[in-house]
């Protein structure tokens, strides 16, 4: 990859004037001047603790914040740590901080930290979440050290959260993402993770940053890029994940920056899923799944009446994307109110694999079939908080593991409809 | 040999004198032979014009097979579904698109073939409207073409608008994207008719009205009749949307 198209020539003569590093860890920053301080804090603590010896350089790319997010970068990497106890510094640690243009895209901000490893040479890379209110000098070695001293390729995290945050990640993602491709990794869609070199220049030089997915949807296609391309992939549980606004997501943009790579991703490696077997675990570093039970408060009547509008408004668009008796099914079962209505494993998955053949054939654009898929999606997220209301977090577990199975074993359905179906 | 039957003298009881009667012999005579060189130059250009029909016809055909092909090969029909054409073709009982746009092609071919074979014939008065059909099939394919794309926007906005009102949601999304939908058609339909050449100021007119008066329409609507919903609408959307938010959803990722 040309580093010149995306570098500016003012970052690159600062990357010039650092020459080269071991470790570069990238800080993507938009607005967070609330936490950035914090983070960057965290990750000089953490890199003189965990890697004194080594050279180390911390890049904050930013999409453009209206706020001060780089001045506070710039101040916290000047701060003297030495006042610190049992920190000692062998080696200059660099932090750069630039902007980049076309922001905010979370892919942009990861092609530059890769230009910028690739011109620095780094042999391993990281890259953190500068919204994480929580970000601890500790998830610097457990995320680095695999690659560092056990030669993995990519360390994604495990994290302690509620038992219904990141219910998309636990309905669909992880399933169908460990389904497809064969490998048991919690977050696919990582927003701290490591990395070595090697899988760096390997994705830098992936066709995608020109295409959507290389602009919104990068992160999960490292996790993608790194199993297809058989890297030596592992997790380590880094503790609770907290962000500043644990409220709304945009929803359907989160389901474009992780269903809708996860469903274009299908197409470029069908031959590698599609003769898949069952899936593997991955080694873990601590604990793979860690759930906890405080209580939320979450509308779901909400959740149920949005479902409701959505299978009845949609009618004409569903029937183009799923085989009628699944439509019939929905319909169904949106009629039976709230009380009684279940979204079940064996539907879902269906609905799921039916979706990604659509996506495939093209039966309309590719990015409506996504939003399409965003209101069944709180029909999936009702049931899954009324079936685990008063549950433990064992058995959350047991029923995600079972959603897992169900996909594995009609993973056959999606051949079968990817292949058949017109 | 009926001709030499006709110029046997014949006694008077014809009631004309000899040189008259030769005369009107001649004229007879000299017309037939024009007539017969008339049809004898006629004939071959029947001639060339059948071969003209014939060969246009062979040449159309070929024209609809490949073209059928090529429109299989793009996934015409899958465009025409998405345009929302392929619905319409289906209610009137009509063939799919692909068969359509190919038998389109293959009369349009042929007809330009018979008219082509027509002007050899060399029949006054006929050549002008033959000019003057070639000159508008152009216009033709040019209004087709900018009414298929208006169909294929149309189904694509009214269809984006429709989701997006639906994850918003948003009240009667299925009446927005129907909107959307009648409108932009309503507008392809105008720019067809305007490169036709037909009825253009009455088209854009009656466009004006019709998208004026529904404007107008909605907003009264929306403003009066729907006074007390618009301002719960405004409310929830401006005042207290982050909150409502913050309670209904939790982050999915």
């Amino acid at each position: 990859m040309p580093e010149g198209s995306i570098l500016s020539d003012d970052f690159l003569r600062e990357l010039i004037n650092v020459g080269e590093v071991d470790i570069l860890v990238g800080l993507p920053t938009y607005n967070d001047a609330k936490t950035v301080a914090q983070v960057v804090q965290a990750i000089r603590t953490g890199l003189l603790n965990y890697f004194p010896r080594q050279r180390a350089a911390i890049i904050n790319v930013d999409g453009g914040s209206r706020d001060p997010s780089q001045d506070l970068v710039r101040a916290a990497s000047i701060s003297d740590l030495q006042h610190l106890s049992n920190i000692h510094a062998l080696r200059t640690l660099h932090c750069i901080s630039t902007r980049y243009e076309g922001g905010p895209a979370s892919g942009i901000a990861l092609r530059t930290i890769l230009s910028a490893a690739e011109l620095l040479r780094a042999k391993v890379c990281a890259v953190f979440s500068a919204d994480s209110t929580n970000t601890e000098p500790e998830w610097i070695g457990r995320l680095l050290s695999p690659v560092v001293k056990d030669n993995y390729d990519l360390i994604t995290p495990t994290y302690r959260r509620n038992k219904f945050d990141g219910m998309l990640v636990q309905n669909l993602v992880y399933p169908m993402n460990r389904a497809v491709y064969s490998k048991r990794i919690r977050e696919p869609y990582p927003t701290e993770f490591a990395f070595s070199g090697r899988l760096g220049s390997y994705f830098a030089a992936q066709d995608i940053w020109s295409q959507d997915v290389g602009k919104e949807g990068a992160g999960i296609y490292l996790t993608i890029a790194a199993i297809t391309g058989n890297f030596r992939l592992g997790q380590s549980f880094i503790g609770t994940k907290a962000r500043v606004d644990t409220g709304a997501t945009d929803l359907v943009r989160a389901m474009r920056q992780t269903v809708g790579v996860l469903f274009w991703s299908l197409d470029p490696n069908f031959s590698v899923w599609s003769s898949n077997g069952m899936s593997e675990p991955v080694p873990t570093f601590g604990a793979e799944s860690d759930l906890t039970l405080e209580p939320l408060r979450v509308n779901r009547k909400r959740l149920f009446q949005m479902f409701a509008l959505g299978v009845a408004e949609l009618e004409p668009v569903l029937k183009s994307i799923l085989e009628p008796p699944t439509v019939e099914e929905l319909q169904r079962a949106a009629a039976l109110g709230e009380e009684n209505f279940r979204y079940s494993d064996e539907l879902w998955v269906r609905t799921i694999y039916e979706f990604a053949a659509s996506y495939h054939k093209q039966v309309m654009n590719r990015d409506h079939i996504v939003q399409a898929l965003a209101p069944l999606y709180r029909g999936r997220a009702f049931t899954f908080l009324a079936e685990n209301r008063d549950a433990s977090a064992e058995e959350v577990e047991t029923k995600v593991e079972g959603l897992c199975r169900e996909f594995e074993s009609r993973k056959p359905y999606l051949l079968q409809m990817w292949n058949e179906r017109k | 040999m009926w001709l030499a039957i006709f110029e046997q003298p014949v006694a008077g009881d014809l009631g004309a004198p000899g040189p008259l009667r030769q005369m009107i012999v001649d004229e007879l005579t000299k017309t037939m032979h024009e007539i017969l060189r008339s049809f004898a130059r006629f004939l071959p250009r029947v001639a060339v014009m059948l071969v003209i029909v014939l060969v246009g016809w062979l040449i159309a055909f070929v024209l609809k097979s490949v073209l059928r092909s090529l429109l299989r090969l793009a996934r015409f029909d899958r465009l025409a579904e998405n345009a929302g054409a392929a619905q319409v073709l289906k209610k009137l009982a009509l063939p799919s698109a692909t068969e359509l746009l190919s038998r389109f092609v293959f009369w349009i071919a042929w007809l330009g073939f018979i008219l082509v074979g027509v002007s050899v014939l060399e029949i006054v008065g006929l050549q002008e409207h033959i000019g003057g059909f070639f000159a508008f099939l152009p216009r033709i394919f040019a209004a087709m073409f900018l009414f298929f794309i208006g169909m294929l926007a149309a189904s694509f906005f009214s269809r984006a608008a429709l989701l997006a009102a639906v994850n918003a949601d948003l009240p009667s999304p299925r009446l927005i994207g129907s909107t959307i939908r009648t409108v932009i058609t309503i507008l392809a339909a105008c720019m067809a008719f305007e490169e036709l050449g037909l009825a253009e100021h009455t088209v854009l007119v009656a466009f004006a009205i019709v998208f004026g008066s529904l404007m107008l329409g909605l907003a009264l609507a929306f403003g009066l009749g729907g006074r007390d919903l618009a301002r719960r609408f405004l409310e929830r959307r401006f005042a207290h949307e982050r909150k409502e938010e913050r309670e209904d959803e939790l982050s999915p990722l």
